[in-house]
């Protein structure tokens, strides 16, 4: 007898997102399946779009990530019109990215996937959330979290308009550049991001590394896939947010490619299923071999801990230092293991701080030179970055008049999306035996979608957050068996038919 | 007393409206003491059916964000309007269609068509599309039905205010919740944003002369333009004078021009027929009288894409609502 276990709607999914898994006869788990159930149409309705406008439009595919698709945009128009922004330019946006990348991490790790370590996987679920986090660590560093991003949030505002949807990226520059005044601000803000970055780790390391529990978990089976990594890198190999080469290891880290973006059509193909809206990339001379892992399966991952495993290092040294760490701690790169996607997170985190303080120390920036206008004919471009969930890609080709004629974009979080798949179904199997469903288990299957920190999951920066979840145990012929939910508090509550 | 319930729910959107409610900051924590949040997907633990075991009208207010796409997103939204004794359309795609709406130059074979097929990373030779029912053995995987057409939520449901902007700033979310809260509230319909256009308070509106005249349209990216100057008299195409105010000038601030997220003021239907013909109506103003008229039809095909220029928000509520399609 076939059972039937629908988990609709799981949170922390832009939109909605739903979780499907099949029961054998003896109650395990035959197959899982991760459904997205939306789509907006972006490749079709850029067509006909003026290019520059591309910057403004594509940012509104996400708004907890705008400033991402801004920046790749931005690149892909100067390709496209075959002009070099100014020297100011880039450092200009780079400076904006690494704020954004920096509070964009901080939230996810206090806000959304930190309370299943910070309070733990198997504390009461009420308390499993940013106000658990804030009982855990104090109310003072919960109001310094929220100041943080307050005040990294406004160095986007001040350069980009809108934190939300920002507008300053033009095809050969930036459309405003920092006051003296500014500056200095963005340089303390930046400071302050290196110590709380610190700080973070110092939590990460006595709360989650001081817990043999939790690092059981980390290390243990049931999270792990052994795929490809991919991710940007500079000249030396070092992890690079906003430019750079985009590297390829395989799963015991050699390096399996390495490529500019303009080569990405060789490289990465994406997979169609009937059953989701979503797409799943693979790397196309490994080919598609379902939703499996392992060196003969093209499955690659992408976001933090893809990107510390596909790079030699960090480029700042506080940064570095931790990575050493990490690695070590895992025993050895690459880390196959998911939720340790956390613990890179936070390095990035600080990377993208030092970045930041890097970028705002430097005077070029101050300059009148922030752009240069494009003299070609327009025509094709790539543009590319490492959005917080992965290496995002953006590629258009305009008529002369500057139209764009085709769009294709590689979103980040697509990056993960079959490993996410494979994610779920593996920690379902690994947990549901014989049928039997409990409350615990049904974080743990949450945690392996959660470690990615998927983009769909754009609005789950919040305050309140409780995982959303309703389990339904069914007949084969749809009768209701048993079904599990979450109560006002936090509890589960489990009703037996 | 009871505090007032409230709930928030998204269509099709970014998630930039839920992050512009987290962007209150610690303003967010005085929410949460005035007001019972009992429906926030993204953000609480309650569900489409504790949402149906409510009375009707039960809800004092729901703020909806994105467009209408798909047939979840309907059957969403009708049920919240029952269940609601007010419903604010939450930003530009609930309010005017958004961008979106821009997908209404299209319809969902094409949309797929490209998505799924024809795009050069896609590897699709058995020309697989997503599907509302997949059969797999004796069980089968649901989508919900994804439509032609983008809507505004006011074209679904009957709506009683508008927050506009993309997304709307966290000072007027705030002015509209605590009007609601203390029961100021306007006349139904009303969109919760100044009744001026951004030229009324744009920081270049000094330097803007009595008459405007272009002489030759200019892409933001084809000249430099002054810091301190109305884009217009650069003659780059911004939409200030047809759009409502009340957006903080965050693109103006930025140096880059309006393109209407806020929608239209006060008494305009078709926000992208009334930007159009501003802009038209200055076009060589100067010199119209020895203007030919191939030299206003040369100046008007300046602009290479008027149709999603002007109608970059508000496609979904203009007269035409949608590109035909055999």
């Amino acid at each position: 007898m076939q059972k039937r276990i629908t988990i609709d709607p799981i949170t922390r999914l832009e939109g909605h997102g739903k979780i499907e898994i099949f029961l054998d006869d003896a109650g395990d788990v035959k197959n899982a399946f991760f459904q997205i159930p939306e789509l907006r149409g972006f490749e079709k309705f850029a067509e006909g779009r003026l290019v520059e406008e591309m910057p403004r439009i594509t940012p509104k595919i996400c708004g907890v990530c705008p400033t991402a698709h801004h920046m790749a945009s931005g690149k892909c128009v100067d390709a496209v019109y075959g002009v070099e922004p100014p020297p100011a330019a880039k450092k200009i946006r780079e400076l904006v990215n690494s704020a954004f990348m920096t509070e964009d991490h901080a939230l996810h790790f206090f806000f959304l996937g930190g309370p299943d370590f910070v309070v733990g996987p198997t504390a009461p679920k009420a308390e499993r959330n940013i106000l658990g986090v804030l009982g855990k660590v104090g109310l003072e560093v919960g109001t310094q979290v929220i100041q943080m991003r307050k005040r990294l949030r406004n160095i986007i505002t001040t350069i980009g308009g809108k934190v939300i949807h920002p507008v300053c990226n033009i095809p050969g520059g930036v459309s405003r550049g920092p006051t003296k005044e500014e500056r200095d601000e963005f340089l303390k803000v930046g400071k302050d991001a290196v110590e709380f970055g610190l700080f973070s780790l110092e939590v990460f390391n006595d709360v989650v590394l001081g817990n043999k529990d939790y690092v059981d978990l980390i290390v243990g089976d049931i999270y792990k896939h052994k795929t490809y990594y991919m991710g940007l890198v500079d000249e030396n190999n070092k992890v690079n947010l906003f430019d750079g080469k985009i590297r390829v290891v395989d799963p015991e880290g050699k390096e399996f490619a390495k490529f500019p973006v303009s080569d990405y059509l060789n490289h990465i193909a994406e997979h169609v299923e009937p059953w989701s809206y979503i797409k799943f990339p693979y790397l196309k001379k490994v080919g598609w071999k379902g939703f499996v892992d392992g060196k003969d399966s093209g499955v690659y991952r992408v976001s933090p801990l893809a990107r510390l495993n596909a790079a030699d290092g960090m480029a700042t040294p506080l940064a570095q230092e931790q990575y050493e760490k990490m690695f070590e701690t895992l025993g050895g790169k690459p880390a196959h293991n998911t939720l340790a996607w956390h613990w890179a997170r936070l390095i990035e985190m600080l990377y993208a701080a030092e970045r930041l303080v890097e970028l705002a120390s430097d005077d070029e920036i101050l300059s009148d030179e922030i752009r240069r206008i494009p003299n070609n004919t327009p025509d094709e471009g790539m543009g590319v970055v490492e959005a917080p969930r992965g290496t995002l890609i953006h590629h258009y080709k305009t008529d002369k008049r500057g139209r764009v004629e085709k769009c294709n974009l590689i979103v980040a979080t697509l990056g993960n999306s079959a490993a996410m798949c494979m994610s779920v179904e593996k920690a379902a199997r690994g947990l549901i035996k014989g049928g039997r469903v409990d409350d615990g288990i049904l974080n743990m299957v949450e945690m392996a979608f959660r470690a990615y920190d998927p983009c769909m999951a754009c609005a789950t920066h919040s305050l309140l957050n409780t995982p959303l979840i309703d389990v339904v145990l069914r007949r084969p012929d749809g009768e209701e068996i048993m079904r599990l939910f979450r109560e006002d508090n936090g509890n589960i509550r489990k009703i037996e038919k | 007393m009871a505090k007032p319930k409230v709930a928030f729910y998204w269509n099709a959107s970014c998630g930039g409206c839920e992050e512009a409610v987290v962007d209150l900051a610690e303003d967010i924590l005085k929410v949460v003491e005035a007001v019972d949040i009992i429906f926030w997907p993204v953000a609480l633990d309650f569900k489409r059916s504790d949402i149906e075991a409510m009375d009707d009208g039960e809800i004092a207010v729901s703020f909806i964000n994105g467009a209408i796409r798909t047939e979840e997103q309907e059957e969403m939204v009708k049920l919240l309007r029952r269940k609601s004794g007010l419903v604010v359309a939450f930003g530009s795609c609930a309010h005017i269609g958004g961008i979106p709406g821009l997908a209404n130059f299209w319809n969902r074979d094409t949309i797929f068509e490209r998505a799924y097929k024809e795009v050069p990373s896609v590897e699709n030779p058995e020309g697989i599309f997503p599907r509302t029912e997949t059969q797999l053995g004796n069980e089968s995987l649901t989508l919900p039905e994804f439509h032609n057409t983008v809507r505004t939520l006011g074209q679904v449901i009957d709506v009683d205010y508008y927050l506009p902007g993309c997304a709307p700033p966290p000072e007027s979310i705030m002015d509209a919740v605590t009007a609601i809260l203390e029961g100021k509230l306007p006349e139904k319909g009303t969109v919760l944003a100044p009744d001026k256009s951004l030229c009324d308070t744009c920081p270049r509106t000094e330097s803007k002369p009595e008459k405007i005249s272009i002489k030759e349209i200019k892409r933001p990216h084809e000249i430099t333009p002054d810091p301190e100057k109305c884009f217009l008299e650069e003659g780059i195409i911004c939409l200030g004078p047809a759009t409502r105010s009340g957006c903080g000038e965050r693109c103006i601030n930025a140096n880059m021009p309006c393109r209407g997220c806020f929608g239209p003021i006060t008494g305009v239907g078709d926000h992208g027929a009334r930007s159009l013909s501003f802009i038209a109506s200055i076009l060589g103003l100067e010199d119209e009288k020895k203007m030919t008229e191939e030299d206003v039809q040369g100046l008007i095909d300046k602009i290479a894409d008027p149709a999603g220029l002007f109608y970059m928000y508000s496609l979904p509520s203009s007269l035409l609502k949608r590109r035909k399609m055999v």
